[in-house]
């Protein structure tokens, strides 16, 4: 009776804890399997603790060129996607103009396609218009399908601005270039890198389209993806930990700032 | 005070139409240089407007905007040397209180702002919450940064949006009383926007009231308030009865009318409505300068007052006045409040009474305007 008591009273927790797990497992066998030192080429069965991939992160070929490639192509098109989509989603919600309701819904459309079909049709562009394939082509592709995600994301943030707050900054002396920066981009900043992450995360990992438009460049996806044919390096587990504990590290640390920001207000 | 003039706002046929919709018709208003003006009217009267083109956030249709001797009609408004006070207040949310204050000062280049600052916010009382955010802060505590953050520019005038109609009511009667205290301090000019009469005869020095994009009456509250000029003003400023009558003779100064069988005496000059014989003319009473008298002691009535008798309908004791309605040959439901002096016991519902008041307390309005003009928007602003 009473452990049918104490769960019920935890039930809440436990069915937390358990969804909390199965979000986690594979984060955590990545990690553990960095620490594997396999026998042959893959690596699928634990066989014994090992830090000699952590000691040699670049050691497999050609990986950690394919690495710098992707976190290159994943800066750019966040910069691009994030400048074009913030003015897009600005310009949808302040401004009145013809076909807006239209415009607002074509935004839209590339999410809804099916990237394996969007991956193909840019592929026909690209070699009709006779552009080499490589990294402008990927870069032009990303930027492309990162846009709907950061006009989203900007667009309801500005949308729950108070058009009211520029005017009083206007009426505080602050003209068109200082109500922008001390007013209107301050208050547009969350939405804006909830955008620029989600651009960067969608980019760093893309592996259809880039895969199409890639022609001999290889990024990190398309390297993890070779490999797994002939067999994984250990590095490659090195590398997800690694990204992992930096996204948890940065999470942190933005969260103590906030903390210690709001105590020293208070 | 000097002649200094610079705190005048004069607007010379200002408008503003939007596509077929004109917001403001053409008008003309001066504003004296330190004196507590407020536009007074109903939700969508143009009062917003013609405050917003003040502060340039409007750019009239036709018409100039004058500050002073400056001509300020094509001038942004952070070149302005106004500041607003917004409805709700616009607070930045993302910079606390000693930020927002500081902002108008930053913005003009000056460097050391903190004991600006603190000096404004110890004259607000708020010195102790200047590294808060806006929403840690009460309503009223809003309220007071909003206005700290647009004294502490000196602007030459100061436009107050509706500051107070986010406040709940004993709130607003004391920000009322230290908006008054705050304004006669500086001396600043304060043009005040509402639709809440009590505020606007209680702060201002002078009146606007606004319908329908016009200004159809302008004076200091006692003015509009014994000398209504249109039905809408009568209304809109507390209560009136307005009884239709007849224009019988025009003798000297007095108009004699009649009004069912009685006749009732209006002094000419209170009379804003062309009085031809046998024309008509709305002849309008404050119910609280009615006395009332049951219909058996008729007779001790001095001779000389206006008369009109009926039956009381409803009566409602509030404390230190009973509130009255009478319905009456000459006009249903009269309107009469009487102190609580010396009770009458015989003025309950249905006795027979005499109404009747002093002529001069009697003022006269053109018959040809909507009787109703005014009543139905102050109930609805007070749901």
């Amino acid at each position: 009776m009473a452990f049918v008591r104490w769960f019920r009273r935890h039930l809440v927790v436990i069915a937390g804890l358990l969804t909390l797990g199965y979000l986690l497992l594979p984060n955590v066998i990545v990690t553990v399997f960095s620490f594997n030192k396999p026998k042959g080429r893959f690596n699928y069965q634990w066989q014994r603790f090992s830090v000699d991939a952590w000691k040699d992160p670049c050691g497999v070929a050609d990986m950690c060129g394919s690495l710098s490639l992707s976190l290159q192509i994943a800066v750019w098109a966040t910069l691009g996607a994030t400048l074009l989509g913030t003015m897009i989603a600005f310009a949808l919600v302040r401004y009145r103009f013809r076909a807006r309701g239209a415009v607002s819904s074509l935004i839209f459309l590339p999410m809804a396609m099916p990237e394996v079909v969007m991956a193909a049709s840019l592929l026909t562009l690209f070699l009709n218009m006779g552009a080499p394939l490589g990294f402008w082509t990927i870069l032009i592709a990303h930027i492309m399908f990162c846009l709907s995600f950061v006009v989203t994301a900007v667009k309801a943030r500005v949308m729950s601005m108070d058009p009211r707050l520029e005017q009083a900054a206007q009426d505080l002396y602050a003209g068109p270039v200082q109500t922008f920066l001390r007013v209107t981009l301050p208050l547009a900043a969350p939405g804006i890198a909830a955008g620029a992450l989600l651009a960067f995360a969608l980019s760093f990992d893309d592996f259809i389209i880039t895969n199409f438009n890639a022609g001999s460049t290889v990024t990190f996806p398309m390297f993890v993806w070779g490999s797994a044919q002939r067999g994984t390096p250990v590095q490659i587990n090195v590398i997800g930990t690694a990204m992992f504990c930096l996204a948890v590290l940065l999470v942190l640390v933005s969260m103590a700032i906030g903390t210690r920001r709001n105590r020293r207000k208070a | 005070m000097t002649t200094d003039n610079s705190g005048d706002v004069r607007l010379a046929g200002i408008s503003k139409t939007y596509g077929s919709f004109s917001a403001v018709h053409p008008l003309d208003l001066t504003v004296p240089q330190g004196s507590f003006f407020a536009l007074l009217g109903a939700s969508g009267c143009g009062k917003t407007t013609t405050l917003r083109m003040i502060a340039g956030l409007e750019e009239p249709s036709t018409g100039t905007v004058h500050l002073g001797e400056q001509d300020v009609t094509h001038l942004p408004p952070y070149k302005r040397p106004v500041n607003t006070v917004f409805q709700s207040y616009a607070l930045f949310p993302h910079l606390d209180i000693f930020e927002n204050v500081a902002f108008g000062l930053r913005r003009r280049g000056i460097k050391s702002v903190k004991k600006q600052v603190e000096e404004m916010l110890d004259l607000v009382q708020l010195g102790e919450q200047a590294r808060k955010k806006p929403h840690q802060l009460s309503g009223g505590q809003q309220q007071r940064v909003a206005v700290a953050r647009a004294l502490i520019n000196h602007p030459k005038v100061l436009l107050l949006d509706e500051p107070l109609g986010a406040l709940d009511l004993k709130l607003r009667r004391q920000m009322q009383l230290e908006l008054k205290r705050i304004q006669t301090e500086v001396g600043i000019t304060f043009v005040h926007v509402t639709h809440d009469q009590e505020e606007a005869m209680t702060m201002a020095d002078t009146v606007a009231v606004m319908n329908g994009g016009r200004v159809e009456q302008l004076g200091a509250p006692t003015d509009l308030y014994e000398n209504p000029q249109t039905t809408f003003v009568a209304n809109f400023l507390g209560t009136s009865n307005l009884i239709k009558a007849e224009v019988d003779s025009g003798s000297g100064d007095e108009i004699v009318l009649k009004a069912g069988d009685g006749k009732l005496t209006l002094p000419k000059a209170r009379c804003s409505a062309p009085t031809t014989a046998g024309g008509t003319v709305l002849v309008g009473i404050r119910p609280e300068k009615i006395s009332l008298t049951h219909a058996d002691d008729a007779g001790e009535i001095p001779a000389g007052r206006n008369r009109v008798s009926g039956t009381i309908a409803e009566a409602s004791f509030i404390g230190v006045s009973t509130q009255y309605v009478v319905d009456s040959a000459v006009c249903p439901a009269l309107a009469v409040y009487v102190q609580n002096v010396d009770r009458d016991p015989r003025l309950v519902p249905g006795a027979d009474v005499v109404l009747h008041w002093s002529p001069a307390h009697t003022f006269g309005l053109d018959a040809a305007q909507d009787i109703d003009a005014g009543i139905e928007t102050v109930e609805e602003e007070a749901a």
